[in-house]
């Protein structure tokens, strides 16, 4: 359903971000890309829906070239091609509830998204997202009144209401603590076998990566060094794909267990 | 299809009912004030109106270059007012700013009592105060110089006073435990604490006071603003043209300038 | 400067040399400039004499008592004033708004256009709101219309610039969130700008307003309508009293009207 061919991209500043992409992205997989920083792991992400433009090469979502995409079409790709990102992006004085709805932003009318007229069905819709991360109790709070975890809950729940067939996530729980951030993981898994969405998730940590994921893809400098079944993936093939002896930072290690539950 | 729709948000009473009270006083607010505004549509409306733009706009874009050095002059005269004005200010407002600061004047009474004739200094327009001076002394620049040094000493105490109360006490502190006498802690331990800020401001001032004495002259205290009346009056739309295009470009490199040496005060 | 210091000697001075000179010349230029500008404007200290103050005493006691029978039609003339104040604020801040987010850097990506605006704001505040009144009074004739136009396009200038800093402040990710989940330009504003400047938005409004009504005090005497039509009038036939109702009753309003901004604003930020 992704589908790469050939995709490089440089940025204005002459830095090379993708060189020569060339990967196949199935329906419903559960795909994490690793890499140190500055490997092309977000430039990848971010090609996807196009809040960065590859300069080269061809980029099919659903068997559609996207790279030429503009006003109309490119909102389209963004409603059906959900977003989490590492610093949750919420808008933090507005409440939950209206941080999930903006999820259907993408599928209601300007001038109804300004007056906040919503069909009972798409309220309902924000709802059952909340309720599937378990946060619906926190409804009508402030964002800025919630944890890190808690927000990016919300923020998988924004995601859930925008109703997409593929997720993306940009490094989701790099600025959370091990408990939260197997929390977030599993919530992401959850959804993705549960509504078949496929998943391309950016981690640093490779116990992480090798946990969660189906399919694992290395990138390093822009390129992709290692692509394969995270079944096959060991220490040995992270310090291939990072170039150096895996150190502490790489893992994150706890376990869901002792989370705290607010 | 079953649709579970999320309980309704927590209201409490007392919020709502201040809220519909807040809604229905703005809107009152609202049609009372353009209902009773008393706007002469029909004469903004007509034939009188077209022949003014064509009388006035022409002429305000083609400013009277001849008289360029009559704007000059008044324009200096105006900058003149603004420093003098400032400048006393800057100097009055050293006493005022210590006398309202909490950590230099520790009884409360006293320094409430700073704040508040700062306060009322402040808000006092400096227009008026002008006023008083042109009556009571005789048109000209003095009153438009003392209009602006008084109202000036509202902010700049103000503006001190803040920043005396922000210093580092311990500096005062460790002056005290050396033996240093009081003057000698104010001109060791807290002038060099406060000066920056206190020139900053004073420039800043100054910038402010450059705009406010444009206008002074209106009401006969000097400046460029005595021009504009003349201009207008006489409806010599070039000349005003030619004054309004002289202050754009001194606000401008005054603004510029001030800004310059701000950053680099501080 | 890089000359090292002869630390055999006893050191003349608390600070070096370099810079005592400098502090030195600056303080001879800003007294020189005082000197001549208090000559040029004709109020140097020698002005404060016995003369002075015995001209201003005198117009004190003439000031006093204020002539509360003339408060009647003062009340008039300021709530008009006021009313001006409020319907140009009211107008400027819904005008600002496209002003400022086109001056705010992060959100237009169009240097051009950005320093256009700027620029174009930056000349419209040099404009003194009295300036724009007699041009407006010129072309609309004697009456408060001129007068608010004047107050909008002046508060417009300082309004503009206030908001489009507080954007430029604003955290940028949300906006990236609503546009990944595929909000247009119209949404993005809506849901991820506005929610974070619309406090600043209103305590600036109100800031303004008090600006606005102070302004709107001075604007009748070019004709613009309000309460300085009366204070010329009053001026004119040398009735003080009146005068001195007028100034005590504007001022008493003032100090009301920036007493409740200032409570709303404290409670807004």
């Amino acid at each position: 359903m992704i589908e790469m061919k050939d995709l490089s991209l440089v940025y204005p500043n002459g830095t090379q971000g993708l060189k020569n992409i060339n990967v196949n992205i199935n329906k419903g997989e559960f795909v994490v890309i690793v890499g140190l920083s500055g490997a092309g792991k977000s430039t990848f992400i971010r090609s996807i829906n196009r809040l960065v433009t590859p300069t080269e090469g061809q980029l099919f979502v659903d068997d559609e070239n996207i790279l030429k995409y503009k006003g109309k079409d490119l909102r389209k790709l963004r409603t059906k091609v959900g977003m989490i990102f590492q610093n949750y992006n919420l808008v933090k004085r507005s409440t939950v509830m209206k941080n999930v709805i903006s999820g259907r932003l993408g599928h209601t009318g300007t001038l109804k998204s300004i007056l906040n007229l919503y069909s009972k069905k798409d309220i309902a819709l924000a709802y059952e997202s909340l309720k599937r991360v378990n946060i619906e109790e926190k409804l009508y709070s402030r964002a800025d009144q919630l944890s890190g975890g808690q927000q990016q809950r919300v923020s998988i729940a924004r995601v859930l209401t925008q109703q997409p067939s593929v997720v993306l996530a940009d490094e989701p729980v790099a600025s959370l603590d091990p408990p939260t951030s197997h929390q977030v993981m599993k919530y992401l898994k959850k959804i993705n076998s549960e509504d078949n969405i496929t998943t391309i998730v950016n981690l640093h940590f490779i116990d992480m990566a090798m946990e969660y994921a189906d399919r694992i893809i290395g990138m390093r400098a822009g390129e992709i060094v290692f692509d394969g079944p995270a079944s096959e993936v060991n220490e040995k093939t992270f310090e291939e794909i990072y170039g150096r002896p895996i150190k502490e930072d790489d893992i994150r290690g706890g376990t869901e267990e002792n989370v705290e539950t607010p | 299809m079953n649709i579970i729709v999320p309980p309704k948000p927590p209201k409490s009473g007392v919020k709502t009912i201040r809220n519909i009270i807040i809604g229905v006083g703005m809107l009152a607010l609202y049609i009372w004030t353009f209902a009773t505004i008393e706007i002469p549509w029909d004469r903004i409306f007509s034939q009188r109106t077209v022949e003014n733009f064509d009388r006035v706009i022409p002429k305000l874009f083609s400013p009277d270059f001849t008289f360029a050095s009559r704007v000059f002059e008044y324009m200096m005269e105006t900058l003149f007012i603004a420093f003098t004005g400032s400048f006393m200010a800057a100097i009055l407002a050293v006493p005022f700013g210590f006398f309202a600061a909490s950590n230099i004047n520790r009884n409360p009474f006293l320094n409430t009592l700073g704040k508040w004739i700062l306060n009322a200094d402040r808000t006092f327009p400096e227009i008026l105060l002008a006023l008083i001076f042109v009556v009571a002394i005789g048109p000209g620049a003095f009153a438009g110089v003392l209009a602006i040094a008084i109202h000036s000493v509202g902010m700049l105490g103000k503006l001190y006073s803040e920043v005396v109360e922000s210093i580092d006490m311990n500096v005062v502190e460790a002056m005290e435990a050396n033996g240093a006498n009081k003057i000698q802690i104010f001109f060791y331990g807290i002038m060099p604490q406060v000066i920056p800020e206190f020139l900053s401001y004073a420039i800043y001032r100054f910038e402010i006071d450059v705009r406010a004495s444009t206008v002074l002259g209106i009401i006969g205290a000097g400046g460029i603003g005595t021009l504009l009346v003349i201009s207008s009056r006489n409806r010599n739309w070039d000349e005003v043209g030619m004054i309004l295009l002289v202050i754009i470009i001194f606000v401008s490199i005054i603004d510029y300038i001030s800004t310059f040496i701000r950053k680099r005060i501080v | 400067m890089s000359k090292p210091l002869n630390t055999n000697r006893v050191p003349a001075s608390l600070v070096s040399k370099d810079t005592k000179f400098r502090m030195n010349i600056i303080m001879l230029v800003v007294l020189a400039l005082y000197i001549l500008s208090s000559v040029m404007t004709n109020s140097s200290i020698l002005r404060f004499d016995a003369d002075f103050f015995a001209n201003v005493w005198n117009m004190i006691v003439q000031l006093f008592p204020p002539n509360w029978s003339y408060a009647g039609v003062v009340v008039d003339k300021l709530l008009e004033t006021i009313k001006m104040a409020l319907i140009a604020t009211t107008i400027a801040g819904i005008l600002c708004i496209p002003f400022s987010l086109l001056a705010a850097s992060n959100i237009v990506q169009n240097k051009f256009l950005y320093n256009f605006i700027k620029m174009f704001l930056n000349i419209m505040r040099t404009i003194p709101e009295l300036i724009l009144a007699v041009v407006f009074v010129g072309l609309f004739g004697i009456g408060v219309f001129g007068g608010i136009l004047a107050l909008i396009i002046f508060s417009l200038g300082i309004l503009a610039k206030l908001i489009s800093e507080t954007i430029e402040a604003i955290d940028m990710n949300p906006l990236e969130a609503i546009r990944a989940s595929g909000g247009n330009t119209l949404q993005v504003i809506w849901y991820a700008i506005v929610p974070q400047v619309l406090p600043q938005f209103v305590s600036f409004t109100l800031y303004v307003f008090e600006i606005n009504v102070r302004a709107s005090v001075v604007l009748g005497f070019v004709g613009a309508g309000g309460i300085g039509l009366i204070l010329q009038q009053q001026l004119n036939f040398l009735s003080y009293q009146n005068v001195s109702t007028i100034i005590v009753i504007t001022f008493v309003v003032v100090v009301i009207i920036d007493y409740i901004s200032n409570k709303l604003r404290g409670r807004l930020v």
